[in-house]
C-alpha cells in the first residue's frame, strides 16, 4: 500500500490506493493513476473554475456520498473517490444534455468537428439520444473578437477557457463572460478588440467551435489534416508545435504541452506566420518579402534569369573559388537550421578559409558574452526569485518566453527587476523599475549591485535619475549579496544604442553576483544555433574559439581562417569599400534589419557580388548576382536551438516550392564544384558531423535525437538538463492533437505516462571543452547628454516589417504605424501635444512622425520601434535617424503644429 | 478630466479606498456611475475601468451580470413588477399585462417620451403587498391595475418626487464619516458591529 508523506496524500479512487501531490486536483491525480475524468473547463496549465461540472465525481463524506467537480477538490488523506458509478455516469449524462440543450448540431459544417472534445465526450459519456425537440438558439454569426478570433455564440458552452486564458496567462483580459444564465456569452468592449498577441491559444484551446481563426475557418477537415511534430522558428523561444496540412498546404500550426518550454502556448506571430509559406511565387516582385523564390538565379546582362542548379552552382563557385579568402564573407545564418548552420561555416570557414562569417546583423550582442556567461533555462528564469529583465520588450521579441516570465511575477512567486526604457511587458508586474536611458545600462547595474557613487552619476543627468533611492534599495534587497537565484535576460534593448553598453552591464552583474545565471535573449530564430555552430568571426563550431577548436576539425575543414575575420557591419564597410569582393547573404534582408540604412544602400550598390541564400524576395535578392533558393521554415528538416542552448528537432511537413534545396544540399553541391568533398549524403549525416565536430553538441546524434526522452529538444552540453519522457497529451486541453495523425506524438491511448525522469539514456556523460572566455570589462566612455536633445530609444515590435509578418497576410494587417513616443513632460517643453507631428534630427538624417505621450518613457528620451513603416508605408521609418558608428543617438524634436 | 460631476469624484476615490484590491470597488462604482447618468454608459465603464485598474471588457462582464445594473438607458421611472410564486397567486402576471397595455410598452421597453421602463422582477421582498411593484427599486404597494394606472398618472405630473428619486439612487443619505482611506479604523468598525450584534443575541 502506497505511504504518504509531507508532500502526498493517498486516497482511494475506484477501489484503489492513488498517491496524490498535497493540494493536487483529484482530476490531475487520477488522471496520473491511469483513470480519464471527462472535462471541459478544465485545463491542466490554468486554474480551475469548476463550471462546467462535466468531471463531477462521488466522493465519501461524513453525510454520505455526493458528487464533487474534481478539478475543484484537492485530494484528501484518506478520502473515497468514485469515478465511475452510477450516479456519476448519470450526472455526466445529464451534464451533456443541458449542454446540448443550446448547442447547434452542425457538426458537419463546423471547423472542430471531428476533432471536438464536445462530441468525443458526448459519445463516450452522453445520453445516446436527444430529447430536445425544441428550436435551437440562433444568433447572428460570426461575432469578430478581433482581426484573427471569430466567435459562433450557440456553438459556445461557456467554459471560460478562452476568458481565463486571457486573464491568467496572457493578463490581458480584454474578453469577458457578458451576461447571465443561459445569455451568457463572450463577448469585448465595444471599440476595444481582443488583439492580444496570444490570441490564437483561446481557439486552440476551446472545446467546441465556438472560436475559430480566421486563417484556418474553413480551410480543412481534421481527417484530413497530415501532422509532423516540429519546432516554431519564429523566434528564439523555440515553441514545440505540430504542424498541420492538407493538400500539400500547411493549414494550421498547434502548439506542444512541453514541461521545458511553452507550455502548450504560442504566439499568434508564430502560429499564423505559416501563410506566408503559402504565398504564390511569381506574382510579387523579387524584392517583396511575399514573393517566394522558387528557382536558382543568375545575373545575365543585368538581369536575373532564372537557371539550372548545376549553372547557378558553379556560377557562385567560381565568384567564391576565384576571389582570395580575405575578401570573401557571409552576412546571416539565424534563419538557417543548425545543419544548415553546420554546412556553411564547413564551406566558408573550413573550404574557403575566411573567417568573415557573422549570423548577427549588427543588432546582437558579442557571441562570447552569449557563450561565455554561466546560461539559464527558461525553467530556471521562470522560477526564479528574481528577474533582472536588461533586454528589449520581451512581449514584442519572443512572445511565449514573455508568458512562462510573467506567471512567476504574477503569482508573487518572483520578483522582476526592469531596466527598460519605455513601456515595458512586466509594468503590470515589476516589482521594480529602474529604467537605463541609452548609455546608461552599466551605471544602473553598478547602482543595483552597491555602487553609490553611480546613482550620483545617473542623477547629474539634467533631467535626474529615472529612479529614486527607494527602488534601488529595494531592488538590492531583491538581489541579494552573491546572486543565488537571480536570472538576468540579457538582450538589445535598443538599437539606437552601442550593443557595448548592454554587454559591459552583464559582465558587471556577472562578477557582481557570480551565482548569477543569464538568458541570452537574442530573438532571431535560430541564431543561437548559428552562433553555435561557429557563424561569428573568431568562432569555431561547438562554442569554442578558433584557437580552441577541435584538432579533429581539420578532418573535416581543409584549411582554416587564419586571421579574425569581419562582423556584419565591418563587412558591409569593407563591401563599400571595395575590399570584401565577395558576400553570401544567409536569409536575412540586409536592407530592414541592420539599423543602419546608408550603409546597406552603399554596400548593396558597391560592386562587391552578392549570393543570396533566400526564400523570400527582399531587396538583398534583387541586387544579388546569383540568388540560390532554400527550403524554409516546415519545408526542411534538422534541428534548432533556442535561446537556452536546445536542440529540438524540425520536422519537415511540406515540399519547398520550385526547386527549392536545404542548405547542406547547396553547401555539398558548392564545396564539390570547389574540388572538396564534404561528406553529407543526408540531412542526418551533418547532424551527426555536428556530434563528432562541435564539442559543446558531443554525442547529440540523431538516435538521441530520435529518442522518447528527447521529445522536447536537450539542453547542450549534455548532462546540463535531466531528461525525461514527456508525458502524453491530453487530448481536451489541446484539441486537434490527438485526433489528426500521429506522426512524432504519442497517440492518446486514455493511458496516461508517468512522468518519472528515466535514469537511463541521459546522454554521453558531460564533455569537458573550453568553452569561448568571456571578453574583458572595456572602459566605456559615459555620453554625456545633451540637455536640447532626446537621447533615441529603438526597440522591436512583434507585427514589423520583416519577411515573416509581410508575407502573411493575417499578421500584416496588424503591423501598427510607427509614432514616437516620448514623455509628457518632454512634449510640453517643445509644446506639441498627443498626435501631433514633429520633426526629429539626428546627426544622420531627420524624419517627420506622430508624436504620443508615454507616461514610461524616460524624460530626456524618445521611443522609436525599430522596422515598423509611417502610416502606409513600407520602410523601416527610425532607419533615417539610426548611425552604427556612434555610441548613442541623440535627436532634437520640433513641433510642427 | 473626472468623469464624475458634483463630488462624486470624490465619493468614487474613498469607495476605492475602503477597499483592500481596487477592484472590489467595482460595484459600488457601477451605481455611482448610475446615480449619476441614470444607466451604465460605455464612457462611465471606462471611466469606472480606469479607477479599478480592470478592463472596461471586465466592468462590461459584471455590469451585464446584474439586474439592477442597466448598459442601456432607461426611462426616469424604471417600474418593477414581480411574478414570483406569492406575487403570481396574487395577479402578478396580470397586472404585468395590464402595466404593458397602460404604458404602452412591452416588457423591458421603455415609453416613447423616456419615462417608464417597465421590467418583470424576481421576488422583491414584500410578498405581505403582492403583488409587488417597485418603482425605482422603492416600493409604491400598488396591488390592482387601477392603483397603478393612478399611480403612472400621478407620476406622469411630476408627483411623489419626493418619495421616488430618480433612477440610479439607491441611497440619499450616505454615510460619509470615517470612510477615508484607513483600513485599520474599517476594521474596528466592522468588529465593534459584530460584537453588537452578538451582545443582543
Amino acid at each position: 500500500m502506497p505511504e504518504s508523506t509531507n508532500e502526498t496524500v493517498t486516497f482511494t479512487l475506484d477501489g484503489r490506493e492513488v498517491v496524490a501531490k498535497k493540494g493536487e486536483a483529484i482530476i490531475a491525480a487520477a488522471e496520473r493513476a491511469g483513470t480519464y475524468i471527462p472535462r471541459f473547463c478544465y485545463h491542466p496549465r490554468m486554474e480551475a473554475s469548476g463550471n462546467c461540472r462535466m468531471c463531477l465525481v462521488e466522493v465519501e463524506g461524513p453525510r454520505g456520498s455526493t458528487l464533487m467537480p474534481s478539478c475543484f477538490v484537492a485530494a484528501g488523506e484518506g478520502m473515497n473517490v468514485c469515478t465511475n458509478s452510477d450516479k456519476v455516469k448519470k450526472a455526466q449524462d445529464g451534464v451533456l444534455e443541458f449542454l446540448l440543450s443550446n448547442h447547434p448540431l452542425d457538426c458537419p459544417v463546423c471547423d472542430k468537428g471531428g476533432e471536438c472534445p464536445l462530441q468525443d465526450q458526448t459519445l463516450l459519456h452522453g445520453p445516446g439520444e436527444t430529447r430536445f425537440v425544441e428550436e435551437k438558439r440562433h444568433y447572428e454569426k460570426p461575432i469578430a473578437l478581433s482581426e484573427l478570433v471569430l466567435l459562433d455564440r450557440e456553438r459556445c458552452i461557456q467554459c471560460g477557457r478562452c476568458t481565463r486564458f486571457a486573464d491568467e496567462i496572457a493578463g490581458e483580459p480584454l474578453i469577458d463572460f457578458a451576461g447571465r444564465g443561459d445569455r451568457v456569452e463572450v463577448s469585448t468592449f465595444p471599440g476595444e478588440p481582443f488583439s492580444s498577441y496570444y490570441s490564437g491559444n483561446t481557439v486552440q484551446i476551446c472545446p467546441v467551435g465556438a472560436l475559430t481563426a480566421t486563417p484556418y475557418r474553413f480551410a480543412a477537415r481534421p481527417w484530413d489534416l497530415d501532422q509532423v511534430e516540429s519546432t516554431c522558428t519564429g523566434c528564439a523561444t523555440g515553441c514545440r508545435v505540430a504542424v498541420q496540412s492538407s493538400q500539400g498546404r500547411v493549414t494550421r500550426l498547434l502548439g506542444v504541452d512541453t514541461d521545458t518550454v511553452n507550455h502548450g502556448w504560442l504566439c499568434d506571430k508564430g502560429r499564423f506566420a505559416f501563410e506566408g509559406l503559402n504565398a504564390d511565387g511569381d506574382d510579387f516582385e523579387l524584392s517583396d518579402p511575399r514573393r517566394r523564390i522558387t528557382s536558382p538565379m543568375v545575373r545575365t546582362n543585368g538581369e536575373l534569369v532564372a537557371v539550372s542548379w548545376s549553372e547557378a552552382i558553379s556560377r557562385a563557385a567560381s565568384l567564391l573559388g576565384e576571389t582570395a579568402p580575405e575578401s570573401v564573407g557571409a552576412i546571416g545564418g539565424a534563419s538557417l537550421t543548425n545543419e544548415g548552420a553546420f554546412a556553411w561555416t564547413s564551406l566558408l570557414k573550413g573550404v574557403l578559409g575566411t573567417d568573415s562569417v557573422d549570423a548577427q546583423l549588427g543588432d546582437g550582442l558579442d557571441p562570447s558574452l552569449v557563450l561565455g556567461l554561466p546560461r539559464a533555462t527558461i525553467n530556471e528564469a521562470a522560477d526564479a526569485c528574481t528577474l533582472i529583465v536588461l533586454s528589449g520588450d520581451l512581449r514584442e521579441e519572443l512572445p511565449v518566453l514573455f508568458l512562462r516570465l510573467r506567471a512567476g511575477a504574477a503569482t508573487k512567486k518572483a520578483s522582476i527587476i526592469d531596466l527598460s526604457n519605455g513601456s515595458s511587458c512586466f509594468d503590470k508586474v515589476a516589482a521594480v523599475r529602474l529604467p537605463a536611458r541609452p548609455g546608461d545600462a552599466p551605471q544602473v547595474v553598478a547602482a543595483l549591485t552597491g555602487d553609490d557613487e553611480a546613482m550620483k552619476v545617473l542623477a547629474r543627468h539634467p533631467e535626474g535619475a529615472t529612479f529614486d533611492a527607494d527602488a534601488i534599495a529595494k531592488a538590492r534587497h531583491l538581489v541579494g549579496s552573491d546572486g543565488t537565484g537571480v536570472v538576468v535576460v540579457i538582450g538589445r534593448s535598443s538599437l539606437a544604442e552601442d550593443a557595448a553598453f548592454v554587454e559591459d552591464a552583464a559582465l558587471a552583474l556577472h562578477q557582481a553576483l557570480p551565482k548569477a545565471t543569464f538568458l541570452p535573449a537574442l530573438r532571431r530564430a535560430n541564431v543561437h544555433g548559428a552562433l553555435d555552430m561557429g557563424m561569428s568571426p573568431g568562432l569555431a563550431p561547438g562554442r569554442v574559439s578558433m584557437e580552441d577548436a577541435a584538432s579533429s576539425l581539420s578532418a573535416l575543414w581543409t584549411k582554416k581562417p587564419t586571421s579574425t575575420g569581419r562582423t556584419t557591419l565591418e563587412q558591409l564597410r569593407a563591401m563599400d569599400q571595395g575590399a570584401q569582393r565577395v558576400t553570401v547573404v544567409l536569409g536575412a534582408d540586409l536592407g530592414a534589419d541592420v539599423p543602419d540604412a546608408d550603409l546597406v544602400q552603399r554596400a548593396l550598390s558597391s560592386d562587391a557580388a552578392i549570393i543570396a541564400v533566400a526564400g523570400n524576395g527582399s531587396t538583398t535578392v534583387a541586387a544579388a548576382e546569383v540568388v540560390l533558393p532554400a527550403a524554409i521554415s516546415h519545408e526542411r528538416g534538422g534541428t534548432t536551438t533556442n535561446l537556452e542552448g536546445r536542440v529540438s528537432r524540425l520536422g519537415q511537413k511540406v515540399v519547398a516550392p520550385g526547386d527549392a534545396w536545404e542548405d547542406w544540399m547547396m553547401v555539398t553541391e558548392l564545396a564539390h564544384e570547389l574540388g572538396t568533398t564534404l561528406p553529407f549524403g543526408s540531412l542526418d549525416d551533418v547532424t551527426n558531423a555536428i556530434a563528432v565536430y562541435a564539442p559543446s553538441h558531443h554525442g547529440l546524434t540523431t538516435s538521441l535525437l530520435a529518442s522518447s526522452q528527447a521529445s522536447d529538444g536537450v539542453v547542450v552540453p549534455l548532462g546540463t538538463e535531466t531528461l525525461h519522457e514527456r508525458k502524453a497529451a491530453d487530448p481536451m486541453a489541446i484539441p486537434g492533437l490527438a485526433s489528426a495523425d500521429h506522426i512524432g506524438l504519442g497517440a492518446f491511448t486514455g493511458s496516461i505516462t508517468s512522468e518519472t525522469p528515466s535514469e537511463s539514456n541521459q546522454g554521453a556523460s558531460e564533455v569537458a571543452f573550453s568553452q569561448v572566455r568571456l571578453p574583458e570589462r572595456r572602459a566605456l566612455n559615459a555620453v554625456v547628454p545633451d540637455g536640447y536633445a532626446l537621447r533615441l530609444v529603438s526597440g522591436r515590435k512583434l507585427y514589423d516589417l520583416g519577411t515573416a509578418v509581410s508575407a502573411s497576410p493575417a499578421l500584416a494587417a496588424l503591423a501598427a504605424p510607427a509614432v514616437a513616443k516620448v514623455n509628457a513632460y518632454d512634449l510640453d517643453r517643445i509644446g506639441a501635444h498627443s498626435g501631433d507631428r514633429v520633426r526629429l534630427r539626428s546627426q544622420k538624417g531627420t524624419m517627420i512622425i506622430a508624436v504620443e505621450s508615454d507616461a514610461h518613457v524616460a524624460r530626456g528620451t524618445v521611443a522609436i520601434d525599430f522596422n515598423v513603416g509611417q502610416a502606409g508605408e513600407t520602410t523601416n521609418a527610425v532607419l533615417a535617424l539610426l548611425d552604427s558608428s556612434v555610441a548613442v543617438v541623440d535627436v532634437r524634436m520640433e513641433s510642427l503644429s | 478630466m473626472s468623469y464624475f460631476t458634483d463630488g462624486r469624484q470624490a465619493r468614487a476615490e474613498q469607495l476605492i479606498a475602503i477597499y483592500p484590491e481596487q477592484r472590489s470597488a467595482l460595484i459600488p462604482l457601477c451605481h455611482l456611475v448610475q446615480e449619476q447618468d441614470g444607466y451604465l454608459s460605455e464612457e462611465g465603464m471606462v471611466a469606472v475601468a480606469e479607477l479599478c485598474g480592470v478592463t472596461p471588457a471586465e466592468v462590461r462582464g459584471t455590469a451585464t451580470f446584474y439586474d439592477m445594473l442597466h448598459t442601456e438607458p432607461v426611462g426616469k421611472y424604471l417600474v418593477g413588477v414581480c411574478t414570483n410564486i406569492a406575487c403570481l397567486l396574487a395577479g402578478g402576471l396580470e397586472l404585468l399585462e395590464h402595466a404593458e397595455g397602460s404604458l404602452g410598452v412591452r416588457v423591458g421597453a421603455t415609453t416613447e417620451d423616456g419615462l417608464f421602463t417597465l421590467e418583470e422582477t424576481e421576488c422583491l421582498a414584500d410578498c405581505n403587498i403582492a403583488p409587488c411593484v417597485q418603482v425605482n427599486h422603492r416600493y409604491v404597494r400598488t396591488t390592482t391595475p387601477e392603483q397603478f394606472d393612478a399611480l403612472v398618472s400621478e407620476l406622469r405630473d411630476g408627483g411623489r418626487a419626493s418619495e421616488i428619486p430618480s433612477h440610479g439612487t439607491l441611497i440619499r443619505t450616505r454615510r460619509d464619516v470615517d470612510l477615508a482611506a484607513d483600513p485599520g479604523l474599517v476594521a474596528q468598525e466592522r468588529a465593534a458591529r459584530r460584537a453588537a450584534v452578538e451582545g443582543q443575541s
